[in-house]
């Protein structure tokens, strides 16, 4: 019954009298956002566009040629970015996968009555909001073949974490679990929490194994949600920079961002590196979009 | 499930406790190891076997705010005595205090890094949030056509790459001089933070009642009135929780920090990296500004407990 009064009054000129409409209000409070971010997220991008068609260099002041789709062909046929692809590929394969066996893992082991709960589940959230950047660079004393804790905990000796060409990406991966299954960890327990008991009940009731009942009930209601932080995390182990370009500087480990950073403003190859970022912006915008979708999804449940 | 209880649940139940407690304490281990480092003296940082049990030292911290130089020979025992504490601790490590012509002490650059972060992330996070707050009530309470899309775009902003921004933001900032300034990061910051600060501010807002707003309109206030009277108390806890987590991302940063600022305006994330140079560093010192890095965050990470979830699912998921 409110409501409708309310309508009525709004529309009548007694509340538009007083004060600001409405309409400018939400206009007021919305817009400046958008241009906020059309002028410094959009236009930026157009910029790059059109330097992306050129073989402009920020590093000398001769002016950029017009050289067409050159920079896209250039790059789409070069096998070194094809390789930094596959490693990025690589490594965010492993280091989600690691991630949703970590994190489910321990939000299984969480699920119950424990004493303290909510202290430990505080306490393994930490590391993920901790600086990338900055504890990365702890881990390289951890990963020390000669005087880090890890080799000396697990008796390896002087193993080559970080120089060994073929063990650095692991490494960088490894870290990358240690900061991220907490987010899983995370979701998944709001995602166990929301699984109804009275199914547990009527399992048991069955006299349903705790295989069936997982596969069976726990499972499927919880897919939804271990799906978010899966494509949550692709996106974002796709676009890792800083733990990477922090803990190695290994060829085998060289990620897309790196190289495009590399190419950006070390080899001030600007028009090119335009370019790439265009084909990474593609496959982000790509994901995100997936990803959106399946917010919207579970949010509608 | 609960009432009937074998055994062997109860077996499984325990062993599920002590793995628990297992996989929380490798997790806090690294963590442990940087906080036990920024209290060793040097030589006890990169032994093996590691030292677990030594008297904490305060000397890294003291290292970390000054310019040191290594001592050619140990200072006579006059000037030992009349150096103040912090002085000795430094001496005791085998080096000393850098002081300008004038007996002043020098900084090292970790100061100014520190501020430079402070003024960045809070400044940020002041625009972010009083921007998004605005927006997502908006969103939340007016008609707004082709809503979904433009929540999409909004979204959309925050997932970009650091470094596919950073390229042409570099330029245009190299264009109107702003590369290498607090205002630079600022408004980058603003820009990331904003669009995560309306996706979650809207969350909060569709949770308080219209009924509220409705009511006070009919007493006669203004819309604008009721937001800031009645709207904005409902949304504080909120508008805290935002704040927390743009305070915490702009805080972390690294890749445009990197990017565009390289002294003036340079951030800790950034600058504690570029300490570790060639020759062996000191792990100690490192430990020291990693360690009073991320306490605040740390401190806030508890804080914020109970809106996790939300916040790192962009206010998907709500409790």
């Amino acid at each position: 019954m409110a409501t409708t009064m309310i309508t009525t009054l709004d529309r009548s000129s007694r509340a538009a009298a007083r004060g600001l409409s409405d309409i400018s209000i939400r206009n007021l409070f919305i817009i400046p956002t958008i241009l906020f971010l059309i002028v410094f997220n959009i236009f930026p991008l157009i910029y790059s566009l059109g330097y992306s068609f050129t073989d402009f260099r920020a590093s000398t002041s001769a002016a950029a040629n017009f050289v067409g789709l050159q920079n896209y062909r250039d790059l789409l046929s070069d096998p070194y970015v094809w390789s930094n692809f596959a490693i990025t590929a690589k490594y965010v394969i492993i280091s989600v996968a690691g991630q949703l066996l970590v994190g489910f893992g321990v939000a299984m082991l969480l699920n119950r009555d424990i004493p303290l709960k909510g202290l430990l589940t505080t306490l393994l959230l930490l590391p993920m909001m901790l600086s990338m950047a900055v504890v990365g660079l702890f881990w390289k004393l951890l990963y020390d073949p000669s005087f880090g804790i890890i080799n000396y905990a697990l008796g390896l000796g002087t193993f080559e974490w970080l120089s060994d060409p073929k063990m650095a990406l692991y490494a960088v991966a490894l870290t990358d679990i240690w900061m991220w299954s907490p987010f899983v960890m995370l979701l998944s327990l709001a995602g166990l929490s929301a699984v109804p008991k009275h199914l547990y009940e009527a399992a048991a009731i069955d006299r349903a194994g705790p295989f069936y009942t997982f596969f069976r009930i726990t499972l499927p209601l919880v897919a939804p949600i271990l799906m978010i932080a899966v494509i949550f995390r692709t996106m974002e182990a796709f676009k890792t920079f800083d733990l990477a370009y922090i803990l190695t500087s290994q060829p085998t480990a060289e990620l897309i961002s790196i190289r495009l950073y590399k190419m950006a403003f070390q080899e001030w190859q600007t028009g090119r590196s335009c370019a790439l970022a265009y084909i990474v912006l593609i496959m982000v915008l790509a994901i995100t979009n997936i990803y959106v979708k399946y917010l919207n999804k579970v949010k509608e449940r | 499930m609960a009432a009937v209880r074998t055994s062997s649940e109860i077996t499984f139940n325990r062993v599920a406790i002590v793995a628990v407690l297992l996989v929380t304490i490798i997790f806090l281990a690294p963590i442990y190891w940087i906080a036990s480092t920024a209290f060793k003296p040097r030589n006890l940082a990169t032994t093996i076997p590691p030292t677990v049990v030594f008297q904490p030292e305060i000397s890294p911290f003291v290292k970390l705010f000054t310019k040191r130089s290594q001592l050619r020979s140990p200072p006579s025992p006059e000037e030992y005595a009349a150096a103040p504490w912090w002085e000795r601790v430094v001496f005791n490590g085998g080096e000393k205090i850098v002081r300008d012509g004038k007996g002043q002490v020098q900084w090292s650059g970790y100061p100014s890094r520190f501020m430079n972060s402070l003024i960045v992330a809070i400044t940020s996070t002041v625009l972010a949030v009083g921007m998004g707050t605005f927006t997502a009530y908006g969103f939340s309470r007016f008609k707004v056509k082709g809503e979904a899309d433009l929540l999409f775009f909004i979204l959309s902003t925050r997932m970009l790459p650091p470094v596919v921004v950073a390229i042409p933001m570099f330029l245009m900032y190299r264009a109107v001089g702003l590369n290498d300034s607090h205002v630079g990061l600022i408004i980058l910051y603003t820009a990331f933070n904003l669009s995560f600060s309306v996706w979650l501010m809207k969350g909060f807002m569709d949770e308080i009642p219209k009924e509220y707003e409705e009511a006070a309109l009919v007493d006669g206030y203004t819309r604008m009135e009721a937001f800031f009277k009645i709207v904005l108390p409902e949304a504080a806890t909120g508008i805290a929780a935002t704040a927390v987590f743009c305070f915490i991302t702009a805080w972390n940063e690294y890749a445009f920090a990197l990017i565009m600022t390289s002294r003036r305006a340079q951030t800790a994330p950034p600058f504690i990296p570029s300490q570790v140079g060639a020759g062996l560093p000191d792990w100690t010192v490192i430990a020291a500004g990693t360690f009073l890095f991320l306490l605040p965050v740390a401190i806030f990470t508890f804080l914020l407990r109970n809106h996790l979830l939300r916040g790192m699912s962009f206010g998907a998921i709500r409790k």
